[in-house]
């Protein structure tokens, strides 16, 4: 059965809390902290965007996957934040791990499910036999305007993931996506910062294509809640994806080890796909993990994954996702945050 | 920047490969023609690896144009296999705490950007190891 043989994931250092946030703005940050369970949010360093994140997420699955680059038939980097409007990110994620030249290369757009969609791509044409391996990767360098709602959790982050048939660690049991035309989020051509619908992204977005893809690929599948070990879903905020877990009737020990959200912020296209690899980093074999994204627009992709017992012998084979979360953060003041941002600029 | 310059580089910047002669053993980063140790010209394609020790490093505090937002920024010099030292900018660390002998690990970054519509520039900088990366 094909699967996942390798993954990775990569968190900048650098953090900022809530309560700096929105002493520049006048908002109440117990507000953010308690109402959508935020308490800081990565930043991405100057020099890191999607592809140098991209990178090193896929160089550490290759590090898990313990194959030849040359081997990857595809390179899909699913990102609302690519550096080039018009040059593809893979490309350079490509080259630098050594996949090319002989590699079919994309990126993907879907708001925040880009990246579920470069797995689901990666995972169909391993499936066809087309190409042996497939490099999936999800990533997000988030833009929010100043103080925007969304300024208080967009963040930055990524997963890779090397889907195949041999020496798979987490077998892919049964894939569903659901999908309607709802403006819920939304940016367009030339503007720096998304837009969004308030309040409109919640119950007719997050929650009803979210709820839908879980109850679709479960009923499908003849799984129930109860079946699962572990349930990782889209997480804009703390708040949405344990109000969506508990909506579906999963228990908290099933979804809080893949809820990295009030630490982390919103990584968008990286946000499911990450909480993801830190359920893989401590999953024994034989686990059965629910995975639901969600992107405006809006869409929802759900997995639902096995692991076998090559899971424990390639956890210890890169750095695992919450010791990235957790361990020798950086914090920065709003203005060095506004700077690495690019929200304040230098005279020319 | 000339994107065809940049281009021409990408497999020591990207890749770290260098060149080790089939001859005397001696490694070039980034590769010769010609090595200067033994004159041969046959060299067989090597991989340095991720991660070194730095030798010397200093503070940039007046830096380029290009860099003027980084400043300060330290440059170090870092030895990836036993002789062979390369040159890089070190980030994500305490410019105060920085010490000679000390383990880095390179890391796939942004090295300049060529103006507001140039071409992006990437390649390696040392990071510190910590329990972030280790």
């Amino acid at each position: 059965m094909a699967g996942i043989v390798g993954y990775g994931s990569y968190i900048p250092r650098y953090r900022i809390k809530v309560e700096e946030i929105a002493k520049v703005w006048g908002t109440d940050a117990e507000s953010y902290k308690k109402g959508l369970m935020l308490q800081e949010k990565s930043v991405p360093a100057p020099d890191q965007d999607v592809i140098t994140m991209s990178v090193e997420a896929a160089r550490r699955a290759l590090s898990r996957a313990q194959i030849h680059p040359q081997k990857i038939g595809a390179v899909y980097v699913g990102s609302e934040s690519h550096p080039y409007a018009v040059k593809p990110s893979g490309t350079v994620v490509a080259e630098a791990i050594g996949a090319t030249p002989e590699v079919h290369c994309a990126d993907f757009e879907f708001a925040c499910k880009a990246g579920t969609e470069a797995m689901f791509v990666a995972y169909g044409l391993v499936c066809s036999g087309k190409i042996q391996y497939g490099l999936a990767i999800a990533a997000d360098t988030s833009q929010g305007a100043p103080g925007d709602a969304l300024e208080f959790s967009a963040a930055a982050g990524a997963a890779a993931y090397i889907l195949g048939t041999e020496n798979v660690a987490v077998e892919i049991e049964d894939t569903y996506s659901f999908c309607t035309d709802t403006p819920d989020f939304w940016r367009r051509e030339y503007q720096h910062y998304p837009e969004h619908g308030g309040r409109f992204t919640g119950e007719p977005a997050y929650f009803h294509h979210t709820l839908s893809s879980a109850q679709g690929i479960m009923k499908r599948s003849g799984t129930k809640p109860e079946d699962f070990k572990y349930a990782i879903f889209h997480q804009p905020n703390g708040k949405f994806p344990m109000l969506a877990a508990q909506k579906l009737g999963f228990k908290r020990e099933q979804w809080e080890d893949g809820r990295l959200s009030p630490t982390l912020g919103n990584t968008y296209s990286g946000a499911s796909p990450m909480g993801l690899s830190a359920v893989l980093d401590k999953a024994a074999p034989g686990d059965l993990i629910l995975l639901v994204s969600f992107g405006s627009g809006a869409g929802s992709d759900g997995f639902i994954l096995r692991t076998t017992d090559r899971i424990k012998d390639i956890q210890g084979k890169a750095p695992k996702t919450k010791q990235q979360l957790d361990c020798a953060k950086r914090y920065l003041d709003y203005g060095t945050y506004a700077k690495f941002r690019g929200k304040i600029l230098k005279a020319d | 920047m000339f994107p065809a310059k940049i281009w021409r580089e990408f497999p020591q910047r990207y890749r770290l490969e260098a060149a080790k002669c089939k001859k005397c053993g001696k490694v070039f980063f980034p590769p010769r023609l010609v090595c200067n140790a033994c004159s041969h010209r046959e060299f067989e394609e090597i991989k340095l690896p991720w991660e070194g020790t730095l030798v010397s490093y200093t503070i940039i505090r007046t830096p380029p144009s290009a860099f003027s937002d980084q400043a300060p920024y330290a440059v170090g010099i870092i030895e990836t296999i036993p002789g062979l030292q390369i040159t890089c900018q070190i980030v994500d660390a305490d410019l105060d705490k920085l010490h000679i002998g000390q383990k880095l690990l390179l890391e796939f970054r942004l090295i300049q950007k060529d103006g507001k519509q140039g071409v992006l520039c990437y390649g390696y900088k040392a990071v510190p190891i910590d329990a972030h990366n280790s």
